[in-house]
């Protein structure tokens, strides 16, 4: 698939999951792709980084499900904090093991988890519907019971797949793409590469096989699709270019010539455009 | 240059990295989950010193098995720890995490959301994070390398780690691993081993006061009769922070002298 045709799945008011965590391995082509359709008014669903950001910034989100955004190394997303004072949209505001097991639940197909984290915390002020729980057995522990994240769609990015949607991680963290994928009624990976099945164990173990097709509805070949997050082992994060993007961030005048630039026309268009912003800052 | 003068010359940085090494003494085979510079030299102190049963990752999915300077990769790896097993090991209790704060009080409430109003925050931060379920399964600590009345607060604008009082407010299921040891400032050691849990100073580092402390600090703290200061680093303490877990003085940039 192409990442258009992937985003020509999507509906305005989705659901959507995006895989990755803060400024690592995020499906970055996927969210440059949406931000050219006229898809909004979507409900995301993000160990927030830059794909927050981004849709935040375009006026994309209605409603946000996360415990963060950051950029790792830079530890303030910009677009998000600005969004965020404006009160652009609505937050749900979990805790980072909440997101987990509300995930989890999702894939489970149960209503809820139980969990202890979010109690006597304002996780629980700030969010009126959520409910306990109290054990039915003899402790009568009161829990947190966290409602499934149960996603129309799910958008992540690994290092390679095949052509059928195996997703296969190489870096050292699978973070939690795969419950991301189980937790959506589609989900649509993009990779590095595209390898033939046969390929795939190669030079990693089974291990690495993160993604099962059955979970995967469309694979993109996307290389440097997670740019400027990093992906391990295939690139690094583009400290400059993040740093641009934080600057940017921070002046309208500067963000309108960061988009007019970076974000105007395709993705083919963005990576020679990140190339050129290289090669001036290597002259 | 003999190392055994070395002791009087401690910086007050140094003096925070040695305060932060104490809060994991005695705690035996858990994982050190320091967030700062300052807190990670000093969790690698302690596993150089008086607790080299820690765990210590590098600060992704990787447990190291050497203690590498700050900022240098690791030549051992002893272990995988990516995001989902780290959360689930929060829930063992076998971690002691250190975290920065944003606002704290004296209960030991933290914020690390936004500040102002939440629905529309004056300014937002890093978000909750893993602060509610850190400070519910494992024991919490909180590093603040400036502490003024800004961060000492009387009240926190968003409940992130929960403090004594919320805990105890929200029963047993809550209070069951709650656990906030200490509060480790450029200024002293705090914690809140009095008969209402609120924050204590225990120890000032040399050269600061307790009227000092008390300006810098936005509600009533308890203060003991007698308060002892921080105790010193050793000459060998003092070898290992400057020599080899942080040659490049990172720890100066986060302290002010």
């Amino acid at each position: 698939m192409t990442a258009e045709e992937v985003v020509g799945r999507l509906r305005s008011g989705m659901t959507i999951g995006i895989g990755g965590w803060g400024s690592r391995r995020k499906p970055m082509a996927l969210v440059r792709a949406l931000l050219r359709s006229d898809v909004t008014d979507l409900t995301v669903v993000s160990y927030g980084g830059p794909d927050v950001g981004l849709l935040a910034a375009a006026g994309r989100i209605r409603k946000l499900v996360a415990a963060f955004a950051t950029l790792d190394s830079v530890p303030l997303e910009p677009h998000f904090g600005a969004a965020r004072q404006r009160a652009a949209f609505e937050l749900v505001e979990l805790d980072e093991a909440m997101m987990m097991w509300g995930l989890t639940a999702a894939v489970h197909r149960l209503p809820f988890m139980p969990v202890r984290a979010g109690l006597a915390s304002d996780v629980m002020t700030v969010n009126p519907e959520l409910r306990t729980v109290t054990s039915p057995y003899g402790d009568r522990e009161e829990l947190v019971a966290v409602p499934a994240l149960r996603l129309d769609a799910a958008l992540v990015h690994l290092n390679r797949a095949d052509a059928h949607g195996n997703g296969q991680y190489l870096g050292p963290d699978p973070y939690f793409d795969d419950l991301f994928c189980e937790a959506a009624d589609t989900a649509y990976v993009s990779c590095e590469r595209i390898v033939e099945t046969s390929e795939l164990l190669k030079d990693a173990g089974p291990q690495t096989l993160l993604l099962k097709r059955a979970f995967v509805d469309g694979v993109v070949e996307a290389p440097n699709g997670a740019h400027f997050t990093s992906c391990a082992p295939d690139h690094e994060r583009d400290e400059a270019f993040q740093r641009h993007y934080v600057d940017a961030a921070r002046d309208p005048e500067a963000w309108r010539e960061f988009t007019a630039r970076f974000l105007s026309g395709g993705e083919d268009a963005y990576q020679a455009a990140v190339a050129a912003f290289h090669g001036e800052a290597g002259a | 240059m003999s190392g055994t003068d070395t002791t009087t010359t401690a910086t007050r940085a140094e003096y925070c990295v040695v305060a932060c090494a104490e809060a994991w003494r005695d705690a035996g085979e858990i994982l050190a989950g320091p967030m700062g510079t300052v807190p990670m030299i000093g969790a690698r102190l302690a596993k150089r010193t008086f607790s080299p049963d820690l765990l210590l990752t590098d600060g992704e999915a990787l447990l190291i098995g050497d203690v590498p300077a700050v900022g240098a990769a690791p030549g051992v790896v002893e272990g995988w720890l990516p995001y989902r097993q780290h959360l689930a090991l929060v829930t063992t209790g076998r971690r002691h995490v250190m975290m920065g704060a944003s606002q704290l009080d004296r209960h030991g409430n933290q914020n690390i959301s936004c500040i102002g109003d939440w629905e529309r925050p004056r300014r937002q931060l890093l978000g909750v994070r893993g602060a509610p379920v850190n400070t519910l399964n494992n024991p919490t600590s909180y590093w603040v390398p400036r502490h003024s009345p800004r961060v000492f607060v009387e009240r926190v604008d968003m409940v992130c780690g929960v403090g004594y009082d919320r805990a105890a407010a929200a029963g047993p299921s809550a209070t069951r691993y709650h656990r906030i040891p200490d509060v480790i400032t450029d200024l002293g050691v705090f914690d809140f081993e009095t008969p209402d849990r609120t924050m204590r100073l225990r120890s000032l580092h040399p050269g600061v006061t307790v009227d000092e402390v008390r300006a810098a600090t936005g509600f009533a703290l308890h203060v003991p009769g007698e308060v002892p200061y921080t105790r010193d680093p050793s000459a060998e303490e003092l070898r290992l922070i400057r020599e080899e877990i942080d040659p490049r003085g990172l720890r100066d940039r986060e302290v002010r002298a």
